[in-house]
């Protein structure tokens, strides 16, 4: 790949049945460029639950996701209410998600230990009140 | 087994064809929360789940699995069938419960794929 490419992405918060569509979106062009599918399969797990995340506790936000021919870089802002404690956040089974966030099928606390795990690269900014930024890269030669 | 072989041996209906019902498949999960599937499932091809809603499938496409299997007769709706048809998932309903369905399959040489 010669040149970089940068997608940009709007995550509705108020519609749940739509989240996942920027996932699916830059899956198919991860494919369509011929990634291996490993390294697909890892950014487009990690990318849904950042974005269901942003769903569920933020109302929406912004998605960008760079690809060059090294490393696949997203970084998804919202202007949520922000994570009070990240290390906590970080612990598998930690979720302050509500009920019924849980009868759709999510807020088992796994998601942002989920993303850390396919990632190779992740870190979490957060300000209570102001929103959350995570920046996440996984490199596409193993 | 194919997919085929599950919806016999499940005595299911196929709600959605994906994009070959003699695909082979050998692994398979069971688990109504999402959230589990993304975090512990690891290639494999089959998942069964008592929840109905567009993001089981986005679950399935995420994580390459090429048949969804939704227990106790649970009957989505057309948007779902829609999504899971662009996405070449085929989809399939049957009246058992997540246990039996399971153990059917397990029975008949699927497997789950994990250590343990």
């Amino acid at each position: 790949m010669a040149q970089a490419m940068t997608f940009t992405y709007t995550v509705p918060g108020d519609d749940f049945t739509r989240a996942g569509e920027a996932s699916s979106s830059i899956k198919k062009t991860l494919k369509k460029i011929g990634v291996a599918p490993d390294v697909i399969r890892r950014v487009a797990i990690a990318m849904y639950e950042g974005e269901i995340n942003m769903v569920i506790h933020a109302h929406g936000g912004q998605i960008t996701v760079e690809i060059s021919s090294d490393q696949i870089d997203m970084t998804l802002a919202d202007t949520g209410p922000g994570i009070p404690n990240i290390e906590l956040a970080m612990q598998e089974g930690w979720s302050t998600a509500p009920d019924d966030v849980r009868s759709l099928g999510f807020g088992a606390g796994m998601g942002l230990p989920n993303m850390k795990k396919y990632t190779d690269e992740m870190t979490v900014e957060s300000t209570v009140g102001v929103g959350t930024t995570v920046r996440m890269r996984v490199y596409v030669h193993q | 087994m194919t997919i085929n072989d599950i919806k016999r041996i499940l005595q299911a209906r196929t709600l959605c064809e994906g994009e070959s019902m003699e695909r082979e498949v050998h692994t398979a999960c069971g688990s109504d929360m999402m959230s589990d599937v993304l975090a512990f499932v690891k290639d494999q091809s089959v998942l069964l789940t008592g929840l109905v809603n567009p993001q089981v499938i986005r679950t399935a496409e995420m994580m390459d699995i090429i048949c969804v299997v939704f227990v106790r007769g649970k009957q989505p709706d057309p948007s779902v069938l829609a999504l899971a048809e662009e996405r070449g998932i085929t989809v399939l309903s049957t009246d058992m419960r997540m246990f039996a369905a399971c153990g059917h399959l397990y029975e008949n040489g699927l497997r789950g794929g994990c250590d343990i």
